[in-house]
């Protein structure tokens, strides 16, 4: 069971907006949640069995062969890639500041997506806007 | 006379169940000089109360061909103690009932207990600590006795404070360790259980056989079908489940989330949701029990800015097991799971376990004694053309790499001074993945298939490789092949 500020705080996330306070409190079952302290590494470049990281609370930055390439806040996703396609990594995620995750175990997130199609859809939509910025921007 | 009267000590261990005895043990193999101090009137925690009805699902094969008190016989035994000295390890063996392989709560306790006394490790007991301020670079902690200062404390307290979720109408009264446990209390009754993990199918069943009219478990997220079968309980706890799912009458686990508990006279009715359904399903019970699990009774600290986790119920934790945002603050004992490691394809570490935390115990206690009090123990020099036979005969042996899969490594550094490999021990994965030294770390790991496979991580030049070896269906990680492989992957490090 989870607490009702615990659901609140994920139907604030834009990848929870769409879901019902009982789906909320499942996934609020389903998600861990890990703190990391600041310059402690998240997500990790090259390591096999990664997981799927939502920010709940402070900033990350995404991080290839030691090069700062983006950062990330609060609502913002990363991971899915790699479990999502079956590789490793290709960046670092480092905290840059305390940084408080939901975490899914990678082998869980495809059938989590399936049984939760609107969160499938917000995930679909931030990945194609991420693409549409690469493109206009490189 | 009571050990440890109110005073300055270079750090305090708090707790004297298997987390706060082994982190004693430890610390003062080291030198470490504490004090320990304990709320309860003997040793064993937790164990003087749970489980509430079945023994431990951790082994202890007390017929195995191995000497007890050695590293081999630990493989046999998640439940000891251990220890340097080969009589105090291995003391659950010798309490277990004939024909059993899981302890059970009372024969873990009188193991504890022989630990203390023949260790010995003096705690002082009835002493229960308070509260928590920090002055200087100092923590002093409030007692029933009086006050102690520190450096450093080391909380092994315990997941043991019931913990129920604010839903309206259940109440602490209802929670799993306020369970009566008389033979005939739930005989013809209908009951409605609150929870779906181990506690929840623990209780369900042990009260099953008492002749109940109905049962009804009830959360959120359906059961972790997969963990479960793999669990040692499986022929007790799935029982429920199975009944439910062929249908036996009064038998149900049900996925919804419990709005609130109506009281009425004579007994309860439980308003689910379940997201499927329009309208909330009604549950008409004459008990309801909260098994919701439990948190760490942390006091007064998180005032003192120890930053939480799953709603205040766990510190967060680094990977030497210190609080993420009070430095000086650590924790030993299964609260020790809340530092979570790689958790590689989302495997957790055995450290809610005593055969997991009984090493982190070890690795914690050379860590503060490294790092606090600049005592450095001996790094041994292992030779260049010994190094594969040694990390191969840790993957055979190592009780460390067996039970802590991804969690715990046996790491060796290149050190600068002409290309000398050193033995740095048994360390938390993660200190090596994320550091930057020069060596190998070596685990024993569950791949994305769940099948056991050793992996070698090797750093050189500060770029970090991961290689993962054969599995082997007699998890024989020896021979030709696996030495070839390893020598293989050394190369460059050794070049």
């Amino acid at each position: 069971m989870a607490a009702p500020e615990a659901v609140e705080r994920l139907a604030q996330l834009a990848l929870f907006a769409d879901l019902r306070w009982p789906e909320l409190e499942a996934v609020a079952h389903t998600f861990d949640e890990e703190v990391f302290a600041q310059g402690q590494r998240v997500l990790r470049q090259g390591i096999t069995g990664g997981s799927f990281y939502v920010i709940v609370e402070g900033d990350a930055a995404v991080v290839i062969d030691g090069q700062e390439r983006a950062r990330l806040g609060r609502g913002d996703f990363f991971g899915e890639i790699s479990v999502l396609l079956g590789g490793v990594p290709i960046a670092d995620v480092r905290a840059e500041t305390l940084l408080r995750c939901l975490v899914l175990p990678g082998p869980e997130l495809e059938g989590f997506l399936l049984e939760h199609p609107p969160v499938m859809l917000r995930m679909l939509q931030a990945v194609a806007r991420r693409l549409r910025d690469a493109s206009r921007w490189s | 006379m009571k050990p440890f009267p109110p005073g300055e000590y270079p750090v305090l261990v708090v707790g004297s169940g298997p987390g706060g005895l082994q982190a004693s043990y430890c610390l003062r193999r080291l030198g470490v000089d504490h004090a320990v101090l304990s709320a309860d009137d003997g040793p064993g925690g937790m164990f003087q109360r749970f489980p509430l009805f079945e023994r431990l699902i951790s082994w202890t094969h007390a017929g195995a061909d191995a000497e007890r008190g050695t590293r081999e016989y630990e493989l046999h035994d998640q439940n000891s103690l251990v220890a340097d000295d080969p009589a105090l390890g291995a003391l659950v063996p010798g309490q277990l009932a004939d024909g059993h392989r899981r302890p059970s709560r009372d024969e873990m306790v009188a193991a504890m207990r022989s630990f203390a006394e023949r260790a010995p490790i003096p705690v002082r007991y009835e002493c229960r600590w308070e509260s928590t301020k920090q002055e200087d670079s100092a923590y002093v902690l409030a007692t029933s006795d009086g006050e102690y200062r520190c450096r450093a404390a080391v909380f092994a307290i315990g997941m043991t404070q019931p913990w129920i979720p604010p839903i309206p109408g259940l109440e602490l009264e209802q929670h799993y360790v306020n369970v009566d446990c008389a033979p005939d209390r739930y005989r013809g009754r209908r009951v409605v259980i609150v929870g779906k993990r181990n506690s929840a199918f623990e209780i369900g069943e042990a009260i099953s056989r008492q002749g109940l009219r109905e049962l009804t478990l009830v959360s959120p997220r359906s059961p972790d079908l997969g963990r479960l079968a793999r669990s040692p309980l499986r022929p007790w706890y799935l029982t429920t489940y199975d009944e439910h799912v062929r249908g036996a009458p009064g038998r149900f686990v049900l996925n919804a989330s419990v709005d609130r508990v109506e009281h009425r006279e004579g007994g309860f009715v439980v308003h689910a949701l379940d997201p499927t359904r329009s309208e909330p399903l009604l549950l008409e019970a004459d008990d309801v029990i909260a098994a919701t699990g439990f948190s760490t009774p942390l006091q007064d600290l998180p005032e003192l800015g120890v930053a939480t986790v799953r709603e205040g119920r766990l510190p967060a934790l680094s990977a030497f097991w210190e609080s993420v945002t009070v430095p000086g603050l650590f924790f030993a004992g299964n609260v020790s799971d809340a530092a979570p490691g790689l958790r590689k394809h989302g495997v957790a570490s055995l450290s809610t376990m005593v055969g997991g935390f009984r090493y982190n115990a070890r690795v914690l206690a050379r860590h503060l004694a490294e790092t606090l009090f600049g005592m450095s123990s001996e790094r041994p020099r292992i030779e260049r053309d010994c190094i594969s036979a040694f990390l191969l005969h840790e993957l055979n042996h190592s009780p460390e790499l067996a039970f802590q899969k991804g969690y715990l490594a046996r790491v060796l550094r290149a050190s600068d001074d002409e290309g000398a490999i050193l033995d740095e021990g048994i360390l938390p994965l993660e200190v090596f993945v994320d550091g930057s030294a020069d060596g190998v770390a070596i685990t024993l790991e569950f791949d994305a298939e769940e099948t056991i496979r050793p992996v070698v991580y090797v750093r050189h030049d500060g770029v970090l490789h991961e290689e993962l070896l054969a599995p082997h269906p007699l998890r024989r990680y020896d021979g030709q092949p696996y030495l070839e492989d390893v020598e293989k992957l050394l190369r460059p490090l050794l070049r």
